[in-house]
């Protein structure tokens, strides 16, 4: 018996880790074949004893107690180690996910190696075409990097006197835009908890977006308080739009109407406030929250490019998706007058006739700037010109 | 459709339904059709048994011991056809605190002994008995704590070994009775942290769980399953994770002389007496 199949615990008791050298030193010879121990722990025959029969190594004893280092006991290699690792799977690389991820690699990271005979997990979105974005890791790593603090981003102490009806009209946008916020949390925390782990990026990616959503909520609902006791109208037209979102159960269609056209069109809308809003604290945070949802919109329009140069014609369902959703809401009243005449005075700043033309004005390249931004990103997509102008005209009056 | 081969089990753990309905799948793939039922506690498994409820029992130690002796009383045979591999040549351990001044069995004497569940082979019955053959009566000359989780599930549960742990180091009782195994897994939980105690005695060998039939079985089902037990490979990813959850690597043959120990406590105790007496009556006078 070489040195390397005796094993030397001294002291060491099977209850305080000396079995990690006895494993050890099994895995340096053949399965059935024999390692020596020796040791004093008082307790060591006993522990010797139960552990080789839960791991399935035969022991035989030389003596109870150890005189002079000389070994106690034989253990026998088992097979159950080796036998547990048969038939093992490799998750592949870890730079790059496979086209498909099976049920039963589970909540394995990317590249583990996992044991056969592990269960299966449903995880609806399996493969790379339907939820892959080149840019993933990246946008990731740029969310991580960019979260903000809203009480230190904000400055919710600068002084502002407002007119009563204005103050009104920044609450009832406020109003409108935490309902909004409230969809884009729900709908990627759903399909995070939908998509495989294998594509941990989009996971990763879908989970700071809701937690993003999270603080939009936060802010907009803390500015709409700062002066009210209340939030103003939520009205029926508005949550029918958004209940449209949350129906929607396809990733990928879900990604063209909340991402691109909806949280697209947002931006602009968010410029809009940062640069029209009566007060600092409304124009602070519009531009902080613009910069989240430019990151919400790059992950969709890449998600969609890569979707459709992998699956051409997934250009039709979306088209289609946008097609339907527009006759749903048909009969609905869309965006609300309230939010419409909220935003005219929020960026009038006050009821002079002169001022509601100015803001009547803004508020009409604002939306034309939102059907601008739709159409540049349809197009990136992969529409044609025309095609881009009929399916822009065709979004929620709701913006969202 | 074939008539199934039914295995009666104790309902130890919710993890048993789970057990079982693995191994009914596996058995399907190996075109076996079996089916399980269950009981709350052991001793309705005996008497199910015996009334041809079920083919084959997965009996604890004592259960097999109480089958053994209705068998005799009534003119039955009964058989031992299959056990894990880690049910063989267990010890249970006796075991007292690092400082306390217990040095020998014989110091045991008028001390608190906590054991587990009153029908419990490996942290009640043996340890009694290891208590009584050297020369301390567990009824007079030493104040036995009962840790009662349980009963009826003979033991199975490991929670009534656990609980007398906790209070031998909670310093409730001056020696605690268990499985030997469990010395090692307490103080992987950390329940029992290592050099916290000294181990103070080690019962003999004895084996614990078996496959049980009567004479009555269907001889070629009987066969039948024992050969696919024994097949059950632990290289098999499709069965390992039930091999996992029941605790074993390998099924072996059954043997009965190592239940030896176990008859001797019961006899000192006379722990199956009525039970043995009452369900033999009901047989022999249906
Ligand atoms: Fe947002
Ligand atoms: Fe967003």
């Amino acid at each position: 018996m070489t040195a390397s199949n005796a094993v030397e615990l001294g002291r060491l008791g099977l209850d305080q880790g000396g079995y990690l050298l006895i494993k050890h030193a099994l895995r340096t010879v053949p399965v059935g074949s024999a390692i020596q121990v020796s040791g004093e722990s008082p307790e060591l025959a006993i522990h010797l004893r139960s552990w080789c029969r839960t791991q399935g190594h035969r022991i035989d004893f030389l003596s109870q107690t150890s005189a002079d280092h000389a070994p106690i006991a034989i253990i026998y290699r088992g097979s159950a180690e080796t036998g547990r690792w048969v038939g093992a799977q490799s998750t592949g690389d870890a730079s790059m996910p496979q086209q498909h991820a099976p049920a039963n690699w589970g909540l394995a990271g990317r590249s583990a190696t996992v044991e056969a005979g592990s269960p299966s997990f449903e995880f609806p979105l399996n493969t790379r075409t339907e939820v892959w974005a080149q840019e993933v890791a990246r946008l990731y790593a740029q969310a991580l990097a960019a979260q903000w603090n809203p009480l230190a981003a904000i400055p919710w102490d600068e002084s502002f006197d407002l007119p009563d009806e204005i103050e009104d009209a920044v609450v009832q946008v406020m109003t409108y835009l935490i309902e909004n916020e409230t969809a884009a949390l729900i709908i990627p925390a759903r399909f995070a908890a939908q998509i495989h782990p294998h594509f941990r990026e989009v996971m990763q990616l879908l989970a700071i977006q809701a937690a993003d959503e999270a603080r939009h909520i936060e802010v907009f609902t803390r500015r709409a308080l700062l002066r009210r006791a209340k939030l103003g109208l939520s009205t029926a037209g508005g949550q029918a739009s958004l209940k449209t979102l949350l129906d929607e159960t396809d990733f990928t269609l879900s990604g063209m109407l909340l991402s691109v056209l909806g949280e697209g069109s947002f931006l602009s809308l968010l410029l809009f406030l940062h640069q029209y809003a009566p007060d600092p604290v409304t124009r602070e945070i519009a531009r902080m929250v613009s910069q989240d949802e430019a990151r919400h919109v790059a992950f969709g329009v890449a998600h969609l490019t890569w979707h459709v140069n992998e699956q051409p014609s997934c250009l039709d369902r979306l088209a289609i998706a946008i097609e339907r959703r527009h006759d749903m809401l048909a009969n609905t009243a869309g965006l609300n007058e309230e939010v419409f005449d909220a935003l005219i005075l929020l960026a009038a700043g006050s009821l002079q006739p002169e001022a509601l033309r100015a803001g009547w004005n803004k508020v009409q390249t604002l939306i034309s700037d939102m059907d601008q931004g739709r159409i540049k990103r349809l197009r990136k997509i992969g529409f044609s010109d025309s095609k881009a102008q009929s399916l822009s005209a065709l979004h929620t009056r709701n913006f969202m | 459709m074939t008539k199934p081969f039914l295995l009666g089990a104790v309902a130890y753990d919710a993890k048993v339904v789970t057990i079982w309905d693995g191994f009914q799948r596996w058995f399907a793939q190996h075109d076996f059709a079996f089916d399980y039922m269950l009981y709350s506690n052991y001793e309705q498994q005996v008497e199910g048994h015996f009334s041809g409820h079920f083919h084959v029992a997965w009996n604890s130690p004592l259960a097999w011991l109480q089958a053994e002796r209705i068998a005799a009383r009534t003119g039955r045979t009964v058989k031992a056809i299959a056990m894990r591999d880690t049910d063989c040549d267990l010890t249970s351990v006796i075991v007292v605190r690092q400082d306390s001044p217990i040095q020998t069995i014989r110091d045991l004497r008028n001390k608190t002994v906590a054991v587990g569940a009153s029908d419990s082979p490996q942290a009640t019955l043996i340890p009694l008995l290891h208590l009584a053959e050297a020369g301390l009566d567990p009824e007079k000359d030493v104040n036995v704590h009962r840790f009662d989780l349980l009963v009826g599930k003979h033991g199975d549960h490991i929670g009534g070994e656990r609980h007398a742990a906790n209070a031998l180091i909670d310093g409730r009782v001056d020696a605690a009775c268990m499985i030997d195994g469990n010395h090692l897994l307490f103080a992987r939980e950390g329940t029992l942290p290592a050099n916290s105690t000294r181990i103070l005695a080690q019962t003999a060998e004895y084996d614990h769980c078996n496959f049980t039939v009567l004479d009555i079985a269907p001889i070629e089902a009987v066969a039948r399953f024992r050969e696919l037990l024994l097949s059950m490979s632990y290289d098999d990813p499709s069965v390992r994770p039930l091999l996992n959850l029941e605790g074993l690597k390998q099924w072996r043959p059954g043997r009965t002389e190592k239940y030896a120990l176990l008859a001797r406590a019961i006899d000192r105790f006379h722990t199956i007496d009525a039970f043995v007496d009452k369900v033999s009556n009901a047989c022999r006078y249906p």
